[in-house]
């Protein structure tokens, strides 16, 4: 199952990311996992949070555009080579990244994928034994 | 078939219009001399005295006010009654920066609401319909203006203001709102978000709406007029001389009839003054020919326009004026080209973007620079960076292709161009020069 991923446009002036996090904090919204797009004039914020709809909402009453995006999520374990088995079995089902990005636990660790077409990527990559969490799965980790 | 608020003005053979006119400008000369030291002056430094002044083909021997005048003649330099007979002040929302406080009595007031009224009846308004005024209230013309209008017409009013755009749309459709007043910008942003509510235009009640107050192009137009299933009549006007209501639209579409009962406008040559002949494109000046407290004679309104006569098939027979091209002021010369505030936002609406933007010129190494802010919508947004980056490289071809020069697009946060009651700041220019 991919999750809601919530990507956020941010203006690229000083205070701008500091702005959103001040409207998460005051919403009481937990950042689960954050990488920050930038280009030369303008940066996206993907993050994962446990109320997207809540996250979305807050923001754009604050004048941010939030949207959601799906990407999936896989658990390996926090030890060498455990990424490289998993994006052998991404090259084995020619899945194409677009972007990745990574949050660690205490003993696993938790990859972020938005690829193209997800759901025949999920499809394809079930068929190689690669389950992605669901949001439920997220929110205990 | 066609209604008129008050046919037998509306309607008048133009010989009837030259009388009422010559009548009333005799009489606000002698009013203005009389009781506006500030203007008297001013006729007497350039050579002209009461006696000059035998019709109103002589209006050409006045001098002209401007926005300057109003500025040196802050706050009591223009009123030309007693304060006791006074009972309303309306100021303008600073678009070009200096705020001007105008004063009305109350019959100044009948007659602009009695203005309005023409315009919502020109729209297709009857006593039977219900018209929501979402321009704001207050020192702002628009929500006053409109609101006057409406009773005078005797429509079920619903004076919402702006802003609050859930509430807008709630009472719109729980009403059954037929006829909508505010800025076309906001009539688009409205429209946008009942479409994203999921209202199709067969669903919305409105049949009409009375736009003004800030420039908007055709295409503007025909966004909204799809989108809130309506059809869009545009309506000028300025707090100098009343408000809004000096013209408005007629179901032609083709231009504004200028109250002429009221307004006597000339066409003249923004650098020399010259009066120029019907057709010609020019700054567009206004006498007030009968507004008691605050009467301004040739006021220039920096607004770039041309007066026409001909037949309208509306019956009307009042002056029309085309939607003003831009302010004077508003004009842009950019390396050395002219560059409308108008030009841009037809670009942005030709590419499916809402207008909200803003135009930032510099000057760098002698170079001037052209940069256009655009706030960044949930429609135009995408995670894609690339993606992105091709949506504003499509915009910045158009404007090249538009203005015949480069202009950078920043894309900017949503609603963070700064806006005063409910009218975007357009432009910033920061050369010195």
């Amino acid at each position: 199952m991919s999750v809601k991923q919530v990507s956020v446009f941010l203006e690229n002036k000083p205070g701008t990311l500091n702005k959103l996090t001040k409207v998460l904090a005051d919403h009481d919204i937990n950042i689960r996992a954050l990488s920050l797009a930038d280009t030369s004039e303008f940066g996206i914020v993907r993050m994962l949070v446990g109320d997207v709809f809540k996250t979305t909402n807050v923001l754009n009453e604050a004048n941010f555009v939030a949207i959601f995006t799906p990407v999936l999520v896989y658990t390996i374990s926090d030890e060498a080579g455990s990424l490289d088995q998993l994006l052998q079995k991404f090259t084995e089902e020619n899945v194409n990244i677009e972007y990745m990005y990574a949050f660690a636990g205490k003993k696993k660790a938790y990859m972020i994928f938005k690829v193209s077409d997800p759901k025949a990527s999920e499809i394809k990559l079930i068929a190689r034994g690669l389950r992605s969490l669901t949001q439920e799965e997220l929110d205990e980790v | 078939m066609e209604r008129y608020f008050q046919e037998e003005i509306e309607r008048a053979p133009l010989e009837k219009i030259r009388e009422w006119q010559n009548e009333k400008f005799l009489r606000q000369v002698k009013h203005v001399w009389d009781n506006v030291g500030y203007y008297r002056n001013k006729m007497q430094e350039a050579g002209v005295s009461l006696d000059d002044i035998k019709s109103i083909d002589d209006i050409g021997k006045l001098p002209f006010l401007t926005k300057a005048d109003l500025k040196a003649a802050y706050p009591y330099g223009l009123l030309a009654v007693p304060l006791k007979d006074c009972v309303r002040i309306q100021s303008t929302s600073g678009t070009t920066g200096k705020r001007v406080v105008a004063f009305y009595t109350q019959e100044d007031i009948d007659m602009w609401e009695e203005c309005t009224a023409r315009a919502i009846v020109a729209a297709g308004g009857t006593n039977e319909d219900v018209v929501q005024v979402s321009y704001g209230y207050g020192l702002f013309t628009g929500g006053p203006g409109l609101d006057g209008g409406s009773h005078k017409v005797g429509c079920l009013t619903i004076p919402t203001s702006s802003g609050n755009t859930e509430r807008q749309i709630m009472f719109i459709m729980d009403l059954s709102a037929t006829i909508l007043c505010c800025t076309p910008s906001y009539a688009a942003y409205l429209g946008e978000t009942m479409k994203e509510m999921g209202y199709g235009p067969d669903d919305i009640p409105l049949k009409a709406g009375i736009f003004g107050a800030e420039a908007w192009s055709e295409e503007m137009r025909r966004d909204i007029e799809k989108v809130l299933g309506i059809k869009a009549f545009d309506i000028y006007g300025l707090t100098e001389i009343s408000g809004p209501g000096v013209s408005f639209e007629c179901n032609e579409q083709r231009g504004m009839h200028i109250n002429e009962d009221h307004f006597y406008a000339e066409v003249i040559d923004p650098d020399t003054g010259e009066v120029l002949p019907e057709g010609a494109q020019g700054e567009l000046v206004f006498t007030s020919l009968d507004k008691k407290a605050f009467p301004l004679l040739r006021y220039r309104t920096r607004d770039i326009c041309t007066l026409t006569r001909e037949k309208c098939s509306c019956g009307r027979t009042h002056i029309r004026m085309t939607k003003p091209r831009g302010r004077s002021d508003d004009m842009l010369i950019v390396r050395g080209v002219n560059v409308f505030p108008s030009q841009i936002e037809t670009v942005l609406l030709n590419n499916g973007y809402a207008a909200n933007y803003q135009i930032i010129v510099g000057r760098v190494n002698n170079t001037d620079t052209l940069d256009v802010h655009v706030e960044m919508t949930a429609d135009m947004f995408t995670d894609n960076v690339g993606e992105i980056q091709a949506r504003k490289k499509v915009l910045e071809d158009g404007m090249r292709s538009m203005l015949g020069i480069k202009a950078k697009v920043t894309l900017v946060a949503p609603k963070s161009i700064t806006r005063s009651e409910g009218k975007a700041v357009r432009v910033i220019d920061n050369r010195k020069i």
